[in-house]
Parts: structure tokens; sequence; C-alpha cells
């Protein structure tokens, strides 16, 4: 085996070019083309029909509502839509295929010529390019029995089941993704990041990466210099995880550099991604991958969405994230790297539902930020998931506002929510956290206070304000805190007569 | 009790309703015809027996007990093996299906039984539809019942030989490049291919998708109407089923029975005769033209250039398309699974020799070509290019329907040939569908009428073709025809034929 | 005036996933020549300006409602299989991708 190159020497030697092709699986309640339930985790083959089983006379009808959930997508990331187009058989044999062919699109897509800016962590913007988004149906699932690792090779038999075969996809394939050098990883993460991100606001699709709803075909190749033509690439297939998308392009980095600094040619052939141990490995060269033997599928009639059809779907767009994050800045008045901060620890959620609960923008991002990201971080825990809720801190910030309590004390009350003893005000009240606001018992502590530094009082009075700190800083001591700093500031004053 | 199995399904439909007959008697007296046919002819490739009198019987107490029951309502009927029937054989020919039995109906099929018609079993094919003679049936040869050393036509020769032969009153047929008027025309039958989704093509195990259709085959121009307009119409499940109405083929048939075709303008493929057809075909197809006019019809001859390319292009679609379509039998889901001989047993190499195994000749050598021809490099050249043809065959068809109503041609260019004569020659086999190809690629409906006998002595048919969606004139002319055919034979030709059993 | 090979043959019958013999391979090697020879045939009028028709009525947008129907119970999607276990198809290994 070739070296791996040092991922940074590979990337100043090198340029890397990308190319993406997502898979996305509708969440439509049927196949693609037949009427099976297209829920998740039913019993093996209990969701199927004689098409999806692919049973000798049956015939496709398509899902009217998967055609609108591709336009939708297509919309989203820009594209065109076909005003007419087809779906083709790609022809290749699979135990996991049912017809020994699946019913995709090939030069016909229903959307194209699109594009997707994708926002690095730092703020920094790429536009991917997006080729085409094509509709097509998933296969089914093969389970390896038998041999030692239960992976495939070795097995001794494989079982099929059809729930998945026909589930709708949408595929996105993009145009090679040029001029990121060593943010090559970044970019291919966040491209994938941002589109699961508008499956989720389009509600196409669950996009739960973990069950393999959205699966990533990442390509990657290198080059000497970007002006050099386009190197042979690979492609490493279904890789469905963020930080995975992330690791497959630095590893192949790593790895072709490797090849290429020792001569070596690289082959155009898919790779298998292994989470486990951080690498990809050959897949087996087949000889007729490449001749698909695409055609026309004549099951099947062409779609052609009335324009009137598309402009309505246009029209109901929900808000896409990047408008939404930018909307949302504006309004609350953050700094580009205030937001930047807010948006990559996914408190964009959050603070909108705390600024809904009465807070204010600043107010609920100095929450979310600082106190519950400190205790996030400790806990080694997302924000979302500390046991308190936007309303919460809306209420808590309320109690500050109105000087019932102040900042400090703001941070017990947080301990007491988190600690699961109720609302703030509960929390408050069961504590006696409740600022002191009747000047009686304050003029007391403030008495024996005076009374303990006459040297302080006598230098306040001769025009020397400086020192009265330590007067305050002693009523405050003696009230453990509950008492309103600023009200004891002038009370110490009146009370010296300064 | 043979009577019953000689009249026509309209008149047993009739007698059925009248209650002179009951389904029961009607129906074992078919299965004593397959019994006492069977052994020379070997339509059936299932009978289904006991199902059968089981509908029967259960149409019978239903009309008994006074329900209002469809028109063909325990008139049996056979289908052809390539059609999936719940619970019972559907092999398409082939060993590959061995032993199948599908867990579902075809939409025809679903009508079929609700209309509770007794179905007497399935009919003998060549496999996956592929040959004009039968012969390429994995299960033996069907015999023509005019001449047991002939073949009965094909793909379909099952179906039209159990009609023939008096062991079905009606049968299913299907039709890519002929496989229903072929067989027709050389058994003295009757058979329509309807218009390109006009009979739902769900749960027909494909051959070639663009082409295929369903339709009846029977012996009176009146029955197939009958049973047209009984699977015909809407489909939901199948994207290229018509979704306007059947025209009234009943009602033309009914009408051209009249024999009345005043101001029909019939025209005469000039290049669908001549050249390569039988004298005795060319002969009966003129004095059937001469019928016509004597019936008021405007007999002109129409020019269609482009049909001369029809054989190519047919030839080109149906291997590729049938390659994808029959990939799915490959041993992994249902039907036969071979291991291979020696070497390691996987999925890809049983898939092999399952399929090396389970098909024959013929069917590996369209797949083979329908391969290639959607291979690497030769889409555009091969397949692309047979697409252009359709183009242009359509328009032949459009430019003649300008001018005429409906056009006509001898059905094939000869008489049943002698079983095994063309068995080592695919393209002398090809050519007997060279008159019925130009309808399915361009999806006009057509049908074949008996129009008596060549100098051999055997059937010949008489080709009508309409434009799509006008199934209806087929049965006016054909009726018509037909009407004036039989007064001056005196009767069915079909009286004819040699006595079996 | 193009010609089948029997290499072609086999490579071709090796994508159709079906074993031939080598007696098959020579026999189909001569018979889709001749196939392929009439096949010359369609360039003589299939000119660039032609259009291809791959549906011989014109349709479009047939669609379905996104309805479920109940599935086939899995007794009958298993009843025709060679081989079954657990209520899934049981296939020979899968050399090959994952
Ligand atoms: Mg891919
Ligand atoms: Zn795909």
């Amino acid at each position: 085996m070739t070296q791996m190159v040092d991922y940074a020497d590979a990337v100043r030697r090198y340029d890397p070019v990308l190319g993406i092709e997502v898979h996305v699986e509708l969440g439509t309640r049927t196949k693609m083309f037949c009427s099976a339930e297209a829920s998740f985790g039913a019993a093996p083959n209990t969701q199927t029909t004689p098409v999806s089983l692919g049973l000798p006379g049956a015939l496709p009808v398509v899902n009217g509502t998967a055609v609108e959930y591709a336009i939708r997508i297509g919309l989203a990331l820009n594209c065109q839509i076909a005003e007419s187009c087809r779906f083709a058989r790609k022809n290749y044999f699979y135990p996991d295929v049912p017809k020994n062919f699946q019913t995709s699109q090939y030069d016909e897509p229903i959307a194209f010529e699109g594009w997707l800016d994708v926002e690095l962590e730092d703020g920094t913007i790429h536009r991917v390019e997006i080729e085409r988004a094509h509709m097509e149906e998933d296969a089914g699932k093969n389970t390896h029995v038998g041999g030692s690792t239960g992976r495939i090779h070795g097995a001794e038999y494989s079982l099929v089941d059809y729930n998945r075969a026909g589930i709708p996809l949408v595929e996105i394939v993009t145009k090679p993704i040029t001029g990121v050098g060593d943010r090559a990883p970044e970019v291919a993460r966040a491209y994938v990041q941002a589109l699961r991100d508008i499956f989720r606001v389009l509600d196409v699709s669950e996009a739960k990466m973990e069950r393999g709803n959205v699966r990533a075909d990442v390509n990657v190749s290198l080059r000497p210099t970007p002006e050099s033509p386009l190197g042979t690439r690979t492609e490493t297939k279904n890789v469905n995880s963020f930080r995975s998308v992330e690791r497959v392009v630095r590893h192949e980095i790593s790895r072709q550099a490797g090849a290429l600094d020792a001569g070596e040619i690289i082959v155009q052939e898919t790779r298998h991604w292994h989470e486990d141990t951080g690498t990809t490995t050959s897949g087996r060269v087949k000889s007729d991958a490449e001749d698909y033997r695409y055609f026309p599928e004549p099951d099947l009639v062409p779609v052609e969405p009335s324009r009137e059809w598309v402009e309505e779907i246009r029209a109901t767009l929900p808000e896409l994230p990047q408008a939404r994050r930018r909307r949302l800045q504006t309004e609350w008045g953050y700094a580009d790297a205030e937001m930047r901060d807010v948006v990559n620890a996914g408190a964009i959620e959050l603070i909108e539902a705390t600024v809904a609960a009465g807070s204010s923008p600043a107010a609920a991002r100095k929450w979310w930020m600082g106190e519950l990201a400190r205790r996030a971080k400790l806990n080694d825990a997302e924000l979302a998931d500390l046991p308190i809720t936007p309303a919460q801190i809306g209420e808590l910030q309320g109690l500050v506002d109105s000087g019932r309590i102040n900042d400090k004390i703001a941070r017990q009350v947080l301990d007491g929510v988190l600690a699961g003893e109720g609302d703030p005000e509960a929390v408050v009240v069961a504590r006696g956290l409740e600022i002191v606001s009747d000047d009686g018992p304050l003029l007391a502590a403030i008495d024996e206070a005076l009374a303990a530094q006459p040297d302080v009082v006598e230098k306040v009075r001769g025009g020397n304000q400086g020192p009265v700190g330590a007067i305050i800083g002693a009523v405050m001591k003696a009230t453990r805190g509950q008492a309103d700093a600023k009200r004891v500031r002038e009370l110490v004053l009146e009370r010296i007569g300064a | 009790m043979t009577e019953l199995t000689r009249l026509s399904a309209a008149v047993l439909a009739e007698k059925l309703r009248a209650g002179e007959v009951s389904s029961v008697e009607a129906t074992q007296a078919y299965l004593d015809r397959i019994a006492a046919v069977e052994p020379a002819v070997h339509a059936y490739l299932h009978v289904s027996a006991q199902e059968a009198l089981a509908t029967a019987r259960d149409v019978d107490e239903r009309r008994a007990a006074g329900e209002e029951l469809h028109p063909l309502a325990g008139v049996p009927i056979a289908v052809k093996d390539v059609v999936v029937t719940q619970g019972m054989p559907s092999t398409a020919g082939s060993k590959i299906l061995e032993g199948w039995v599908p867990p579902y109906d075809a939409t025809l099929v679903e009508r079929i039984r609700a209309a509770r018609m007794p179905i007497l079993g399935k009919t003998n094919m060549d496999e996956f539809a592929m040959g004009s003679s039968t012969e390429h049936s994995a299960y033996g040869n069907t015999h023509n019942p005019w001449d047991l050393d002939r073949i009965p036509g094909g793909s379909g020769g099952g179906s039209a030989a159990a009609v023939a032969a008096f062991a079905a009153p009606l049968a299913i047929g299907t039709d890519t490049g002929g496989s229903i008027r072929q067989p027709g025309a050389v058994t003295g039958t009757v058979g329509v291919k309807p218009t390109y989704g006009g009979v739902s093509r769900y749960g027909l195990i494909a051959l070639a998708s663009s082409l295929d259709q369903a339709g009846p085959v029977t012996r009176t121009v009146l029955d197939s109407a009958l049973l047209h307009e009984l699977i015909g119409g809407h489909d939901p499940r199948d994207s290229t089923s018509i979704p306007e109405p059947l025209p009234d083929v009943v009602g033309a048939a009914r009408q051209g029975a009249l024999g009345d075709l005043t101001g029909v303008r019939v025209g005469v493929v000039e290049q669908l005769q001549g050249e390569g057809y039988q004298p005795g075909v060319q002969a009966r197809f003129e004095e059937s033209l001469e019928l016509l006019k004597e019936a008021g019809a405007d007999v002109v001859e129409v020019s269609c250039p482009h049909f001369e390319y029809a054989l190519a292009a047919y030839y080109l679609i149906l291997p590729a398309e049938a390659s994808s379509n029959l990939a799915k039998f490959d041993g992994m889901r249902f039907g036969l699974r071979v291991e291979p001989e020696e070497g390691p047993v996987t999925a890809e190499r049983v898939m092999a020799a399952t399929r090396g195994a389970g098909f024959g000749d013929e069917v590996k050598r369209r797949i083979i070509l329908g391969t290639y021809a959607l291979s690497a490099g030769y889409y555009d050249a091969y397949y692309g290019s047979a697409q252009k043809v359709r183009t242009l065959i359509q328009r032949d068809f459009a430019a003649a329907f300008d001018q005429v109503d409906v056009l006509v041609s001898p059905t094939a260019p000869t008489t049943a040939f002698k079983l095994g004569e063309k068995l080592d020659d695919p393209l002398a086999m090809y050519l007997n569908d060279v008159a019925t190809i130009p309808a399915n690629l361009a999806g006009v409906p057509g049908i074949s009428v008996p129009n008596g006998l060549s100098d051999d002595g055997l059937p010949v048919g008489f080709q009508v073709l309409a434009p799509a969606k006008a199934d209806d004139r087929l049965y006016r002319v054909g009726a018509a025809l037909e009407a004036a055919l039989e007064a001056r034979w005196g009767g069915p030709l079909l009286d004819r034929a040699p006595e079996l059993g | 005036m193009s010609t089948i090979s029997r290499d072609e043959v086999a490579r071709v019958a090796a994508l159709a996933r079906i074993e031939l013999r080598s007696d098959e391979l020579d026999r189909l090697a001569g018979e889709l020549d001749v196939i392929v020879d009439s096949i010359a045939k369609v360039s003589e009028v299939a000119t660039p300006d032609v259009p291809a028709t791959s549906h011989p009525l014109p349709m479009s947008n047939v669609f379905r409602a996104d309805v479920p129907v109940p599935a086939l119970p899995v007794e009958d999607v298993l009843a025709g299989a060679p081989d079954a276990e657990d209520g899934r198809f049981a296939v020979p290994q899968i050399l090959g991708e994952e």
C-alpha cells in the first residue's frame, strides 16, 4: 500500500476537486411507482406489492406527490424545472434490485442547472453548482449471513428484504466543485448539511442521516494546479454522516496524493468507506458497471409539469435556512461573528423561541451562548438537550428586567431550574432569592457598615466617592447579595450626605 | 352435447341467460372436448377443470336466484399463459417459470372473474411470446386443428388452436407483432389487437412494453367485440392505459353484420401484398375486396412507403425492450434457480446459470440481440433509429387515414407452414409478421377475419386496420365481411375444418 | 455492415447474465450477424430531422395519488421464492459491492 501523505502537505501540492451525489429518500406515504406503504421499520417484506417486488406482469405508476417533492427540491436549489422529462431504465443485475433495472432518470432530469450557497463555520460562503436533481427508486436491503465477519465477503448467503425497494429518491448531483483547496472537507460536509436542512424545512423527507434517509456518494480527484485538467476521480459510496463526509474527503486527498507521489495511476472506481478505520477500500471493478444500457422507460409516460403548477409550488416554498438566518440576524441586530457562533452552536431555534417568550435578542444570545453554552460544554451535551426551555429563559430574563432579581441571582435561579426545581418564578420563591427592595432592612445594614468604616465615610464626605464601593460591598455581603446594588449606592450616598 | 361447443359465445350467452343451458353443462362440454382433442392439438398448458366448474356452478346458482349477471357470465374462456392468474400456474411457455403460481391477477383476469366466466385453463405459446409458430414453447408444440402437422401460428398458437378446435369459445391472446392476428389467420379464427393502451397491460408478462397489447381470440367478430368490451377500458394500474371510454365495439359489430358499408372508405395498402404473398392468400384477399365493394364500400389503393422498414425497426425495439423486461427472471425471487455446475455458488453465477438453463434458444437470441442494441455506443444507431422509423410509420398511417376510414391487407403472407419447417431460419419466421407489425409500431388497432381457404386447403386471414381509438371501425368492417363470406359459404369457415377427437 | 463476433456475443451474454455453452456462442454469432445486417436498413430513413417515438400514443402526467393500499401478504410474497428465511428471500452470496 502506498504511503498516505500528510493532509496539509497534500493540499499544498495538489488541487482537490469534489463532486457530490446526494440521495434523499422522500417522505411520501407510498412508494415511487406503487401504493405500498413507504414507512420505516416494518417487518421484512411486509410493505410490497407485485410492482415493488418486480413480479412478472406488474407495471409502475408514478406517485404524483413524489414529483411535487422533487420539484420543491429543485426550486429550493435554484434549479430550472424541466418542461418535459422522462424516466429511463438503468439496467444492472443485483439481487436487491427486483426488476434488475432501476427506474431512474437519465438524460432528462426533472430539475437541472441550479446552485446552493454553502456557508462554512467561519462565515466563508462557497457556491456549489448543481448539475441536476432527478427522481428514482431505492433498492431493497441485503443482510449478509454466515462467513466470519458478517460482511459481504465470506458471507455464505444473503437475505433480501424489499420493503425499501421502490421508495422514492431524489438524487442531487453537483458539477465539479473547484477552488476549495484545503477547505474541501469542510465544504463537502457543509454542503451535505445544508441539503439536509433544506430537505427538513421543505418537509420532503425526515432526512435522518442515521436511518440512511440521506446518503452521499463523494467523488474526489486531485490535480497538480487549478489550471490543470481534472484528474481521475474515485467515488466513495453511501457515506451517511456529516462527519464521515468530511473524513472521506480528507482521507481520499491524502491517499490519492500518496498514490500520485508514488507515480501510480488513479483508477476510476467506486470505494467503500470504513467508519471504524477511517479509510476507504477499493470496490470490485465490475466490467459492466458503466454499461447500464439506459433507454426510456416504456411503461411510463413523460412528466410535463405545467408552468402554473411549478409557480404554485414555488409560491408555497417555506423560507429556506439561509434566508431565514439572514432575516433573523437583521431582526436581532447581531454582528456577523455573533450570528455565526449562534448558527454553529445550533442555537437559532432556541434563541428565536426565547425572544418569542419575551426576552430581548441580546439577552437571549447572552444566556444561550454564555452561561448555558458553558454548562452544555461541561456536560458534553447539546444546547437543545439541556433540561431548560426557551420559555423558562424568557421568564428568567423577565425577572431580571423587572428588577426582582439581578444577574448574579439569576444564575442561581438557573441552577434551580436545571436541577428540576421548577420554573424560575418558583425557584426564586422556594429559594428565597428575591431582591430586597424594602429600604428598612437595607438601611439597618448600611448604618452598620457606615459605623464599621468611619474612615471611608470621612473620605467620601471629603468629596472622594471612590472608596464608597467598600461600604456597598459590605452591605451586599450582609444581605447575601439580595440587595439591589444600585439602590444601595443611592442610599449610602444619601446617608453620608454627600 | 358436443353441439354446445360449436355455438358462438354470443349464442351460448343467450342460451345461458334464457336458462336453456346451464353454465355447468357448457363448461363440462368444453372440458370433455378438451379431453378429446388435447392429445392431438395440445393447445393448453394447464386445464383448471375444478375451478372452472366451481365458477360455473356459482353462476348457475346466482342465475337461479334471479341475480343480475354480466352478459358473458357462465361462458367459459381460455387465457394465454403470458397473463398472470392468481392461484393458477403462469409460465409464459418458459421453463424458467415452471411451477410459478402468481399471487395476483392481471387486470383483465380480474374483469373476467368479476364477470363470472369460468376459466378453462392457460394456453400454450412461444416462450415469452417470442415466435410465430408456438414451436418455441418449452412445453411442446401446439398443432393446427386444420392439419396437425402444421403450426397454429404464434406466439398465441394455443389460444387460436383452442378456439379453432372448439376447445374454448373465447380466448385471450396478446399481440406484440401479430401474435393474435397471425394465429387467427392460420387457424380460421377471429383475432383482434386493440389500440395500444386499449386493454390494460397490468399482469401481462411483458415482452416489449411499447408494443404489447392483449385482445380477444374468438370464432366470430361479434364474440370478439363482446370480449373486447369486457376487458377493455381504462386501468389506473397501467400508465399507458387510454383514459377515454372504449368506443361501442359491440354496437359496431352488430351494425356491420347488417352488411351495409355504404360510404365506408377502404384503403388497400400497396406495400402489404404482391411479392412474398402466397397466390391463394392474394386471391382470397381480392375476393374479399369485391365483397366489401358489393356491400357499398369505396375501395382505393393507398401507399405507406415506410412499412418496408417496419420489420427492421421491430427487431430492434422488441429485443431491446425484451432484454430489459426479461432481466427479472434470475432465479432470485421466483421461478427456476439453477446452480452452476462447477465453481463458486455466487448470486451472479446462479443468475447466469439459471438464465442459461431456463431460457430457450429464441429467447436467448433476442435477449442477446437486445442487450447488444442497447449496449454502450449502439443505443442511438439501433434503438434510437428504430424509434424514428416508428414516427415515419405513424406518419404513413396518419396520411392514409386522411384518405380512408380503414386499411386492409392479408393478415399473413402464407398459410400455416409445416412444423419444424422454419425453426432454423429466424428471418423466414419473422417474415410471417410483416403485415401485422406496422400496427404495433404505430399503436393502431387491427383485426384478422377468416376469409377462406388457400389452394392448399388451409385458412387465410383478412386484416383490417383502423386509426388509434377507433377500434369500432374494425368491428363494423369485419362483421360485414364475415356476414358476406358466411352467406356465400353457407356457414362458418370452421365448419369445413377436419373432425378431431 | 456491422458484424457480431463470437467474442462480442460472449461480452454481451455476460452483460445479459446468460451462461452460454460454446456451441451456443458459435451459433448465436452467426445468427445475430444476419439480424444485425438486416438492421442497417433502418438507418436509410432514420435521419436526424425525424423525431423518435417511444410511446405510440402521446400521453403525459399520469400520476397516482399518494395513498397506501394493503401490501401483499408476506406468505404470498415468499410463496414462489426458490429459498427464503426469516421472512426474507435467501439468495447466494453476493460478490462485489456492499
Ligand atoms: Mg453515485
Ligand atoms: Zn441514484
